[in-house]
Parts: structure tokens; sequence; C-alpha cells
């Protein structure tokens, strides 16, 4: 087991209390993920789906790399290592029919 | 709740609105919350990944929204929302962004034709959908 923090960001610290980083001792990504969730009741659903899979719009890093190009949540972990759950941020004006008012 | 967007602030995201036109440009709002304001203190332009649907959609790079996160976190701030813009279309939320936004952030939409930017204006989501924000310098 490493200690490491992983990171909230700011639309999921309602789970937390408002604590912008929490602790674990983990020795893989889903584990620490399954202790923030054993910790804070709720958040873990809105980072895994039923099937224990990242979300769509969920990214998770470890340090700089996105774990899709690690080892997905199976990705292990270092004492010290930083994880950050990365909301996946999209929308667009898709409607093109109506005109400009601004 | 306002939400505070210095000048030179408002005129980076102009500019950058006007350098993307047609293409929707997008980015992530840096500031501070406290109690009913969110002072947005940095703006930063972020690559939109839809380049097949740029004009009408965008989806940020999450690595852009990770180095804003350290960004952020090395000055003691937060990343308190996202911008975009909307290529000839009111700064309203579309369906489109309500689906994919999330709560406890600002999003501010600028619009933007090709001889002009209009004035942005500051949404967030709550249970019953987007409410607009008051926005002031």
């Amino acid at each position: 087991m490493n200690t490491v923090s992983v990171r909230i960001p700011m639309p999921l610290r309602s789970y937390t209390r408002g604590a912008d980083e929490i602790m674990v001792d983990a020795a893989t990504v889903r584990q620490a993920l399954e202790l923030l969730g054993t910790q804070h009741e709720g958040i873990l659903d809105r980072v895994l789906d039923p099937s224990g899979e990242l979300r769509q719009f969920v990214n998770i890093f470890v340090g700089a790399r996105n774990v899709q190009v690690l080892d997905g949540l199976a990705t292990p972990l270092a004492k010290g290592d930083v994880i950050s759950i990365i909301p996946a941020v999209a929308g667009g004006r898709h409607d093109r029919s109506r005109p400009m008012a601004c | 709740m306002t939400v505070r967007l210095p000048r030179n602030l408002r005129h980076a995201l102009e500019a950058w609105a006007r350098e993307d036109y047609p293409q929707e440009a997008c980015g992530v709002l840096i500031g501070r919350q406290t109690g009913t304001e969110v002072a947005i203190s940095d703006v930063v332009r972020g690559r939109n990944l839809n380049t097949e649907r740029a004009p009408d959609r965008f989806e940020l790079d999450p690595q852009d929204l990770l180095r804003a996160e350290e960004r952020a976190l090395s000055l003691g701030l937060d990343v308190v929302g996202i911008w975009h813009t909307h290529p000839d279309h009111p700064a309203r939320p579309s369906e489109t962004d309500r689906a994919h936004a999330w709560e406890a952030w600002i999003y501010l939409i600028v619009p933007v034709r090709k001889d002009e930017v209009g004035e942005p204006r500051a949404w967030r989501l709550n249970r019953n959908g987007f409410a607009e924000k008051e926005l002031k310098s």
C-alpha cells in the first residue's frame, strides 16, 4: 500500500464536504477510488459506472498521464502519487437554426 | 450570486473568440468563490478536440483542464468554471451544453459573429437547469 492523494474537482466537492484533496492508502487507481467512495458516500457513482468501469464523462490522471494510456483503473500507484479526477468538458451551440440575438 | 470578470480578461476572451471564429473556442476559468461571489482572476485557452464539428460543438482537451487545475493550485486558487463561444448564436446554454454540464462550475458563454463579439453571459447548473448569474467587471 502507498499513500497517495486524490484531487477532487469543484463539481464533486459536495461529496467531500468541500475538501479538495483526500489521502488514501492504495496499490492501484481502482483501489484508491473505491477507498475514496468508502470515505465519501456518493462520489464513486459519479466516477465509475454500475459495472465498475470509468464513466464516459470522467478522466483520471496519475500525475500528468491519463490512465487511458497507462493500465486504466489497474494502473499501479507509488507512494506520493497524485490522482486527479478531471471532469470531461463538452458542449456547444449545436442548434444552428436559431438566429443570433446578442 | 455574482460573477466578476475583470475587463482585461474579458478582452482576452473576446480576442480568442475572434481568432477561432467560426469555430467554437473553449477554455477554463480560474479564480475564487467566496460566499455569493465568484471572482475570476485568470482565463486559460484550451484546445477544442471536436475538430469534426468545431463550428457548433466543443470538447475541451482534458490535459488542458489538468494543467489549469495545477496552475490554479499553484496560485492558491481554483478552477471555478468553463468558458466557450457560440459562433453566430446567442449566449444561452444549448441542450448540448446542459447535457454535459457539471454543477458548481460557472459556464461563461461568449457570442461571436464575423465582425462582432457580443456580451458574455454567465450560467450555473442547478437541479432545474441553467440559471443565469449576474456578470460584473
